[in-house]
């Protein structure tokens, strides 16, 4: 499209006035709610991406496609946010063929990992990731579960200094070494976390979640519905009436929003292969949250079911 | 590691049923009509085994060491490998297992001269990996395309190959049994984590091969009378 000076002006003002829009205001308008990366203030959509299992299709040129056509539909509906690692099988190469099927969406954000026991091989094991991605630099690399965190994070820092990936991060799930993750988050300048926290395990309300608030680093949350379990173990039962009354449709969407509504998340990423499942997920991000009473009258439901 | 007890067979599963069946079916369309070689292969095995074991035994474990190379590059190596780096370590595993057979097959020629239960139960597994594993994935509502062949798919390989060995008689063959017997816990382990009912197939033939060995070596210790 040729860009006249008053579609300019016109694109310009609307997007200062998105800019200036409160968060909710600008959910209401059907657009996933967003929060700022603490260390850089940098406005993230809080609804991502995952890759664990439902990317790891190797060469199947049906399920690469129907990938793609889930990041599609992610990216169509405001997302930001893709995360993979070296340990999800053929999962990068698949986000690489749907970035190249989608003509490289300038909105993605890019969240990936070191995943090697071997300090050395670090380096090597980025650039490939970065190779199967087919972007310039990533936004987010992450030290997966911890795996020789020490060598890897300083790698990770060096890199940040060098400008070839913007944030740092550590990465654990389903509870496991929080004391571990604690002290990096007490001594390290990290500026990302990732654990699981879903609506039973909530352990991470004890320490991490408030921690991460204090001292001003990101979470992204993984396994929101515990790799389906939840969302199978609940299918065919009612929703509860009063699900209604936060803008509440779905199972997976309460449950998002359980874990959305934590002031100290800043995003959850939720696999799936369906592009209804994902705009389902992404619109769990619109509309009202629920307070901390609703929160607690949602953790109590799910689990007595 | 402290949390090493708290990971589970989910946490180590990489890809959804369904990406792994459609693998057999990409497998299978790939290699189709090879299938009706090697599952000639499986009946030609049978039959020797039934009618001229002396003259032509060093075949059968020819033919087996052929295919397991096979399976090992094309299936776990060439395709598995895509949707689970680990089949990058078990691929070797099919190599050895191999190269093995070769071995036995040059260089010490088996005897199936075997009777009695344990013959019947090595009946049994050479004719469920050959004949009965291929007939799962339509009697579970999967269809033909994912069907698993001998010396086209490993569990059918690999059951097949542990009834040979209980047939066979010979200094190398307790040698030849980890291998099929691993695979087949593997492949078990991983069926009972996707939730796949077929996963009593491996197992049941891994326990099948366990007390067939022990009744062979009990046995041979003279604890129990010859049948």
């Amino acid at each position: 499209m040729r860009t006249t000076r008053r579609t300019f002006l016109q694109t310009s003002l609307a997007t200062a006035a998105a800019a200036l829009l409160p968060t909710s205001l600008r959910a209401q308008q059907g657009q996933p709610a967003r929060r700022p990366i603490p260390s850089t203030r940098e406005e993230m959509p809080i609804v991502g991406l995952g890759t664990w299992i439902t990317f790891n299709v190797g060469n199947d040129p049906v399920l690469r496609n129907e990938c793609a056509d889930v990041m599609a539909a992610f990216f169509e509906g405001g997302g930001r946010m893709i995360d993979s690692s070296p340990m999800y099988g053929s999962s990068q190469p698949v986000v690489g063929y749907g970035l190249q099927k989608l003509g490289r969406p300038p909105a993605l954000f890019s969240a990936e990992k070191v995943w090697t026991s071997s300090a050395t091989a670090g380096p090597a094991q980025i650039e490939q990731s970065r190779r199967f991605w087919g972007v310039p630099k990533f936004d987010l690399v992450q030290v997966h579960n911890l795996l020789a965190w020490k060598a890897h994070l300083q790698t990770l820092l060096q890199m940040k200094a060098a400008g070839t990936v913007r944030y740092v991060g550590i990465t654990t799930s389903e509870g496991r070494r929080h004391d571990l993750v604690e002290q990096i988050m007490r001594n390290e300048p990290i500026d990302f976390v990732q654990f699981s926290y879903n609506v039973v395990d909530r352990e991470a309300e004890a320490r991490l979640l408030p921690l991460a608030a204090e001292r001003g680093i990101a979470v992204i949350v993984n396994r929101p519905f515990r790799q389906g379990q939840l969302t199978n173990r609940l299918k065919n039962k009612p929703l509860p009436e009063w699900a209604a009354e936060i803008g509440v449709s779905s199972w997976a969407q309460l449950m998002l929003k359980f874990i959305l509504s934590h002031p100290a998340v800043t995003v959850a990423i939720p696999a799936t292969t369906r592009v209804e499942h994902v705009r389902e997920n992404l619109s769990a991000a619109v509309g009202p949250m629920p307070d901390l009473a609703t929160r607690q009258r949602i953790s109590a439901h799910v689990q007595a079911l | 590691m402290s949390e090493c007890w708290t990971y589970r067979a989910e946490d180590f599963l990489l890809f959804s049923p369904r990406v792994y069946w459609r693998m057999f079916e990409a497998h299978n369309a790939a290699l189709w009509p090879l299938h009706v070689v090697t599952l000639a292969a499986g009946l030609f095995i049978i039959l020797l085994i039934a009618w001229r074991p002396g003259v032509f035994a060093r075949w059968i474990a020819l033919i087996l060491a052929v295919l397991w190379i096979f399976v090992g590059w094309f299936f776990l190596w060439s395709r598995y490998t895509t949707v689970n780096w680990a089949a990058a370590y078990v691929a070797p595993a099919f190599a050895v297992e191999g190269g093995l057979l070769l071995i036995l097959s040059f260089r010490d020629s088996p005897a199936f001269d075997r009777r009695g239960p344990v013959a019947w139960i090595g009946y049994i597994l050479l004719a469920f990996g050959i004949a009965g594993q291929p007939l799962l994935a339509p009697l579970q509502g999967r269809g033909w395309a994912s069907s698993e062949v001998f010396g086209i798919a490993p569990d059918p390989t690999a059951i097949a190959t542990l009834g040979v060995l209980l047939l066979a008689r010979g200094r190398l063959v307790p040698w030849l049994l980890p291998i099929p017997v691993l695979w087949c816990l593997l492949s078990s382990i991983t069926l009972r984590t996707m939730g796949e009912p077929q996963a009593w197939a491996p197992a049941a033939a891994v326990a099948l091969t366990a007390a067939a060995w022990t009744w062979t070596i009990i046995r041979q210790r003279g604890s129990l009378p010859a049948a």
